[in-house]
Formats: C-alpha cells, structure tokens, sequence
C-alpha cells in the first residue's frame, strides 16, 4: 500500500522519498550484454540529480520543455524526472514517428533540448532541424553509429552526466532547492495525442492530477513495492507512462525494459511481472501467436487443449471471480490448470500476474473471457490522455464483459442527450498546449471533459462504452450502426487483423479487411498453397473464402442481438495492404482513421456499394524513411450470406 | 517479411547507400602474387595478383566458375597453389604461406564464413558464436571440467565478447534459438557473428548475401559496412549481387576463367571493356 505521500506533491520528491526510503529496493532494470541490470532507487535519484545539474549548466530552465525521444530505457526516465526537477516539462514524442511528425510538437512547445535513445532517433532531429530553429542541444543514449556526426548540437548521454557532476561539485544543494521550489500544480508533462483527426494536441497534466490518479487506482488495487511491471510499450504514450513512471514514483515498485522489441516475450517470461498491461491488439497478437502453435501441435494436445479451453469458457471467469460453481467442474478446472491453463500462462509470461489491465481501445468479449478464463485477473480500464488514464475500472469479483466498470473514486460521470459522456476529475488535464479553442471545447466552464465518446451507466453503475459519438451512424432505415462494434468482432478471428466497416447513410454494412500475414501464412503453408508476399495471398480466392465465413459467423451473431441485426456484413474486400500508420491510416496506437480511410479509399467504398465484383485500385505508400511510392491492384469484392433476425424471427 | 517489406521490394528502392565513409584505408596486409592453382588439368586460377589493403572492403567477382570460391580457399589455407606467393603482414614483417592450413590462418587473424552457411544446426546461436571465441581460450580441459577459477573467468570474459557480437548484430531476440529453426537471412548473419567473435583482422566472406531477399540484403550490407567502421576490419568478399558490390566495395577483384581480369574501384570495374564482355557476353 502507498505509504502517508503528504507533502510529496512532485515527483521529483517522490524520487528522493523513495531513495530515502527503500534506497535499497530496485527501481528500475534493464537487461544489457544479456544480464538484467538494476538501479535501486537511491541510484535512479543520483542519477537524475546529476542529469539535472547537467540540463541545467546547459541553460535548460523552469517551464522549459525537454523532447524525449526513445524506447523504454532507464536513462530517457530518469531525464523525464531531471527535467521535472528543474520545472522544466517533459516531451515524450513515439519513438516510431517518422521525423516529419516530431517536427509539429517541437515547434509547438519550442523545444530547445532533447535527450535521444539511439542514431535513428538522431538522424530524424536533424532531418528536421532547419524546420525547427528552437532545437539547441541534442543528447544521445547510445553512442553506436555516431562517431562520425560533428554536428554542434549533438552531445553524448555521458557528457551530459560529466558536466552535471562538475556542476554539483560547483554548488551541491543546488538541484535539492529547485526540487523544494515546485509544486504540485505544476506541469509534470505534456503528451501529444495521436488524435484519429488533424494535428496533434499537446495535452498539459500537472504534477498533482498524474500523482492523484495514479495513487487512488494503487491504492484500489492493494499495489506495492514489490510489484514489477515490464515497460515495453511506448513511453510516449500516457498509459505506459502512468505504469512506468506515475506509479512506481507513487508505489515504490520495480520497472524492467526489455532488450529490444523483439524479445519482449522472452523477456517478459524471465522477469515474471505482477502488474500487466497491454492495450487489446497486443492480447489478440498473443491469442493469434497461441492459435498458429496450437494448429501445429500433435493431435492429442489439440484435443485436450480445445476440451480444456471450451471448459474454462464455460467455468473460468466464474471461478476466478469466486462465483460457485459445481464441485465436478472445479476438479475439472483444476485438472486443466494443471495440463493447460498453468503452462499456457507461463508461456505468455503471466504465471505470476496478480493484475492486468487492458485499455486504448475496447476489447472484444471473446478475447477478454479468453484470458480470464485461464486465469489471468484481466480487467478493463477507460480513460484517456486527457484524464491522467483512470476513470472506470472494472472491480475484482465484478467484471462484467461489456462494461468498464464503475467510476474510481474522485470521479464524476454525466451524460448529453446524444449519449456523450462529459467527466470530472482531480485527474483532468489543465489544457491543451497554446490552443485555447481546442481546450475551451474539450473542458467547459463547469470544468467537465467532454470525451466524445458514446455510452451510458447500466443497472449497475458500470459504464457501457459504446463508439465513438462522431461514428456512431444510422443506416438508411434508422437503426444503430456501430461500425467499432462490428469491426472488433471481425478482429477476434487470428486471421482478420484489422477492418473498417461502412455504414452511415447507407441501407446495408460493407468492410475492408486486412488479414493477419503471420495467421494466413500458416493456414496457406498447411494447405500447400504458394504465395509470393501479402498482396498475392490477400487477393487468393481461398483466402476470400476463409475471411468470408469469418464475416457469416459475425452476421450470425448480429443476427441474435435486435438493436444490431441490420448492421450485418453484406460485401467486404480485402485490402492489398496493410493498413498503417507511416500512410496516416491508423493513429499510432493503431486506432483506424476512419474518415481518412472512407476518403482516401472513396472509389472502393463505392465499389463495395455499386454491386461490382473487383475494383482497380492504385495507391501512394509512405516508407519507414519518409519516401513514397506507388503500388496498383484489382481487388475482388465478394458477398457475405446474411441471416433473419432471430428476434424477427421468433416474432413471425 | 511484412507487407510493407514487400511493397519495397516492387518499388523502386535501390539497394543500401553507404554514406561517405570516414575511414582511414592503410597499406597492404595481404599480397597475392602469380597465384596459380590446378585441380588435374583443371585450371582453377591462372597467374592472379592482387593485394588487400588495411581496413578496406574488397570485392573479388566474376562469373561462374571462375576461381573466386578457389581464391577464398587459397587466402585461408584450404588449398595450397602450385604456384606463387601470398604474404601476410604481421606486426612489423612479413609472413609468407606456404603451406598454411585453416587453423594457423585462424590464429594469424583470418575468419571466414561460407556460402552454404556451415553452422552446428542443433546449438544455439550463442553457443554457436561462442565456438568461434575457441582460439581465444587458454584453459585446459581438466580446468573446464572442473570450472575452476580461471576456466570461470574466461568463460564470462568469452560471453561478453559473445554479448557484445550478439548486440552489435542486433540478434538478442534469437540468442537461444537452436540454429536449425532460423529463417536464412538470420542464419547468415549468425555466421558473421561467429566469425567476428575470433576477433580477426581480416574477414572472408563467402556470397554473404546469396539467396537474401532485398531487405535482408540491405540489413547484411549495413553490418558488413559497420564491422568494417566499428572495428576496422579487413574486409574480402565474394559476391554476385553487383548493385551490392559496387556500393559498398573500396576495390574489386574480376575473375573469369581463373584468370584477371579487371582490378580497380568500382568506377573503374564499371568502365572496363574485359569485365562488360565476360558479364554481358560479347559477339565474335
């Protein structure tokens, strides 16, 4: 449990608490040469002492910003904290961003300094250097690849750590009294939203509403310091931010980063976390990953595993919410957690995960019951970067699927009479950065964050999230249409990996579909069928065939439920790419732009409407340095069998 | 591969650009003379000269059958010519072969890979990389045995290097993979890795990038480039893929027939009548 914090109202004095406190304990760690390596807490608090007198030699000074630029690694944190230290504000921009997308926050917030991970975060600073005058003084994590640069503005990591010591060699108290002067109603950060339309907006939190979330939803959920989370999502983004930054600063629990992204699974199954989260599409890679070696494991482990899963279906959630359930079931579950559902977290690295949370985006109901029907106390969470995160959590032992739990305490919820939910909170953000209209139309008088997002409080007080209002359509006769609703249900097949359903004014639902490469692939090897790369398998009529009974299973679901029987899926086609962030299709945390979509694939949404059977299309593509190219296809478009609304049915 | 990749791979990307490299070339370390070598009356190379400068990359190429896989064999020992000299600087003086077998050109600095990857398929790729530090270990059998004090120090000296390899090469995620399992791409670059943990002078490639799709070539290019700035190895490859050879070569070597042919930069190769006739074929 977090400890008495009074006082403790930035983290910066949260950082010295800690090392006075539990110096000892680790902090954060790190696996370097193959070997975890560990800061205790004391170590992560000299460290930003010393950066910070750095920063501050180098002219850096209060209400300043500093871009940070990288994957999770210890010392881009501990630069967050110097900066915070000092006043000063934090950046965090996507390491993944391509460098025309850095240009926009830099010359928003005037940022003069950043602290960098790698050569590749370089190269795209001083691709936009002459678009950003304000730029002075860049700093570098890793040194590798960089001998060569002589530009005046770079720096190494380590020179910046010389010149702080000299510093505090010259005047030691000197960053002690900056911490002492800041206070809570500062700004501990900024972070730029992805926004699924027009230009990022800088969302301003200050020290007290990051530090009040983070220690209300700890402190709900019985968090420790001896919990341990694995940081390996972008640290630019607010909810790995708040899991690896505001509440180890709040709980005094360990990070771990990762060696690189591609040893997150190995990584994650070596340190063993505690504390999980993951936004969906990362639980639906797992669950895909889980799927593709099931398919190719012996006949025997196929049927136990599929025995024991249909199980855990029908049991799992009941039993790890302590609900009864008949004494031959639960031996029967014990049995599976034995066989199955032990070793298959372990494989996912979750053996020892006492809490998971999942959020972004909303989760489809059969993924989430998948996880917690092995066992797996996963949960969802709503929130946003606007919010500090935390508004509903779904409560232990009262999970309901398609809700996201009640309000956390603090919060306020209110309704319009379209659906929008408006939220009050410690947590709110003060504003967005240097644009008044955005934020006077996001926060009224009364102070209450307008969301955008659709919903309502059911029986329970759970909220129900439904779409997003500006999505939220009628089809030509009237009736809802929910295109995320459908399009996560899509997603829940291993081999769709993402879709786009059209609706709006229309009188029937049609889809894009991406398919899931590595998911197809496998399927295709089995059946023998070559193919050259993406395009060639998204375009074979085999694969149109699977992805067509996929889409008939979810019509005949829809068909079950009388709101959303007319939204059913009449013809799709798939897409002969993926889509992508670089070509501005998804957010960068794989949120679809929709209207982008609608509007750069205009001639194929007529297509799907005017009843053709294939469509020539060309498109620009963008690559990871920024070229572009273009790439020309006929796509086919097939029909999806529709089912009688069983309601209807049941009427007649 | 992603369908991104894919897409990359239609389009127009040409293959990696090297930028300017800001590397000192130095002196000869290798000179081959009159080198002439015969299988029966098979002539595998005819009278080749050539030397190899410190810390440049140099390209032998040419149809095939043309000698270069022989010549690679001749510069680390495998085959002894019949005729001619090659030297090999060391330390202040020279070093002539004679005849040199694989494992005395291993200890004087020369590692190479292969063009069918010659790697131990059911080990690791740590374990893998781990037998090229083999050179480099001094303690005896009983001591490693018995994991006695020195055997343990070296062990954990030899897994850094290893660590640092594995790093450099960007392979962590498959350090513990059995070799067998990898895709091509990555079992090539395994090889590299090997090879660099004898910490050599000079390296041999051996068609590095035969059989790679596009992108894995440009990854393989930019290693090749790095190991050649980072640790200012001596770099001598054999390879098909032109677009690859005259971006990332100092000087190429034109074998055809076991014969000469052309010598010279990149430039130079591209201008030269001989080797645009043995490629492209001429008419009598």
């Amino acid at each position: 449990m977090p400890e008495k914090l009074d006082g403790l109202d930035t983290f910066p004095k949260l950082l010295l608490y800690h090392a006075r406190e539990r110096g000892e304990r680790p902090a954060v760690r790190e696996k370097a040469l193959g070997i975890w390596q560990t800061w205790t807490w004391r170590q992560y608090a000299d460290e930003v002492r010393v950066l910070a007198a750095g920063l501050a030699a180098a002219g850096f000074a209060r209400g300043d910003h500093l871009a940070i630029v990288g994957d999770n690694r210890p010392r881009l944190y501990a630069a967050m904290c110097a900066a915070q230290c000092l006043g000063g504000i934090p950046v965090p921009l996507y390491q993944d961003a391509v460098a025309a997308e850095m240009a926009f926050p830099i010359q928003n917030a005037e940022i003069a300094f950043a602290v960098v991970e790698d050569q590749e975060q370089v190269d795209k600073l001083l691709e936009i250097l002459p678009r950003c005058p304000t730029l002075r003084r860049i700093w570098y994590d890793d040194p590798r690849g960089m001998r060569h640069y002589a530009q005046r503005e770079l720096a190494p990591y380590e020179r910046l750590l010389q010149e702080g010591r000299a510093a505090n060699a010259r005047d030691p108290g000197f960053v002690e009294t900056e911490i002492a002067k800041g206070s809570g109603e500062d700004t501990a950060a900024m972070f730029f939203t992805s926004g699924t339309t027009g230009n990022p907006k800088g969302v301003v939190l200050t020290h007290r509403a990051l530090i009040d979330r983070a220690r209300v939803a700890a402190e709900m959920e019985g968090l420790s310091d001896r919990d341990v989370v694995l940081a390996y999502l972008p640290p630019a983004w607010i909810g790995q931010n708040i899991f690896s930054y505001a509440q180890p600063f709040v709980t005094g629990y360990c990070i771990c980063c990762p060696e690189s992204a591609e040893t997150v699974m190995t990584d994650m199954r070596e340190i063993g976390p505690t504390y999980y989260f993951a936004p969906p599409r990362v639980l639906e890679a797992l669950l895909t990953q889980v799927s593709i070696r099931m398919e190719d494991a012996g006949r025997v482990k196929r049927a136990l595993y599929e025995y024991f899963m249909a199980l855990a279906q029908r049991v799992g959630g009941a039993i790890l919410e302590g609900r009864p359930v008949g004494l031959a079931d639960r031996l029967r579950y014990w049995l599976g957690d034995l066989l199955v559902y032990g070793p298959l977290r372990n494989v996912l690295g979750m053996s020892r995960v006492r809490l998971a949370y999942t959020a972004g985006e909303a989760i489809g109901p059969d993924l989430f019951k998948f996880y917690r029907s092995i066992g797996i106390n996963l949960k969802q969470l709503y929130g946003s970067t606007e919010t500090s995160v935390f508004v509903c959590v779904q409560p232990d032992g009262a999970v309901k699927p398609d809700t996201v739990g009640p309000p956390v305490a603090g919060v306020e919820l209110k309704f319009t009479p379209e659906r929008e939910l408006l939220i009050r909170s410690p947590g709110l953000f003060k504003e967005y950065y240097k644009n008044p209209q955005a934020t006077l139309e996001a926060k009224d008088a009364e102070g209450w964050f307008h969301t955008g997002d659709a919903g309502y409080l059911d029986a329970d007080g759970h909220l129900k999230i439904i779409d997003r209002v500006k999505d939220v359509g009628r089809l030509a006769d009237g009736t809802l249409f929910a295109p995320k609703y459908l399009e996560n249900k899509l997603k829940f097949f291993p081999y769709i990996k993402e879709a786009v359903c059209f609706g709006h004014g229309r009188d029937r639902v049609c889809a894009f579909v991406n398919i899931d490469m590595e998911a197809v692939g496998n399927w295709a090897e089995k059946r023998n069928m070559p193919y050259s790369g993406y395009v060639d398998l998204a375009s074979r009529d085999e694969v149109y065939e699977l992805v067509r009974e996929c889409i008939e299973r979810v019509n005949a679901d829809l068909a079950a439920e009388p709101e959303l029987a007319n939204s059913q899926i009449h013809r799709f086609l798939i897409l002969h790419k993926e889509l992508d962030a670089d070509d501005e299709e998804l957010t960068r945390t794989r949120k679809v732009r929709r209207r982008f979509i609608a509007e750069k694939y205009a001639p194929l949404v007529e297509a799907l409407y005017s009843g053709r059977d294939s469509v020539h299309v060309e498109a620009r593509v963008r690559y990871e340095d920024g070229r572009t190219g273009t790439i020309s296809a006929d796509l086919k478009i097939r029909d999806a069998k529709t089912f009688a609304p069983a309601a209807a049915k049941r009427a007649a | 591969m992603t369908a991104d990749a894919a897409f990359a791979v239609q389009a127009q990307v040409a293959a990696a650009q090297p930028q300017g490299l800001a590397r000192a070339v130095g002196e000869p370390i290798l000179v081959v003379e009159n080198v002439s070598l015969a299988f029966g009356g098979v002539k595998a190379l005819q009278d080749v000269s050539f030397d190899v400068r410190e810390r440049e990359i140099r390209a032998i190429i040419g149809p095939n059958g043309a000698g270069k896989s022989s010549m690679l064999n001749v510069l680390n020992g495998v085959y002894h010519p019949q005729a001619g000299t090659i030297r090999l600087r060391v330390g202040e003086g020279w070093r002539e072969f004679h005849d040199m077998d694989p494992h005395e050109a291993a200890r004087l600095g020369i590692a190479r890979t292969f063009q069918n990857i010659a790697l131990f398929k059911g080990m690791t790729v740590l374990d893998n990389i781990m037998t090229g530090r083999n050179l480099k270990m001094r303690a005896s059998f009983v001591e490693q045995a018995l994991w006695l004090p020195r055997a343990r120090r070296e062990e954990y000296e030899h897994r850094r290097a290893v660590e640092e390899i594995i790093d450099f090469l960007e392979i962590q995620h498959i350090r513990k993979t059995p070799v067998g399992r990898l895709p091509y791409g990555l079992q090539k670059r395994v090889e590299l890795a090997r090879a660099l943990a004898a910490e050599p002078r000079i390296l041999l490639l051996d068609e590095p990038m035969a059989g790679m799709n596009l992108e894995e070539k440009q990854d393989m290019c930019r290693f090749i480039l790095d190991v050649n700035e980072q640790f200012g190895t001596t770099i001598v490859l054999i390879e098909h893929d032109m677009g690859v050879v005259m971006d990332i070569s100092d000087r190429v070597v034109v074998l055809d027939y076991g014969r000469k042919i052309g010598d010279g930069t990149p430039e130079e190769i591209r201008r030269n009548q001989a080797v645009i006739d043995a490629y492209l074929g001429v008419s009598h």
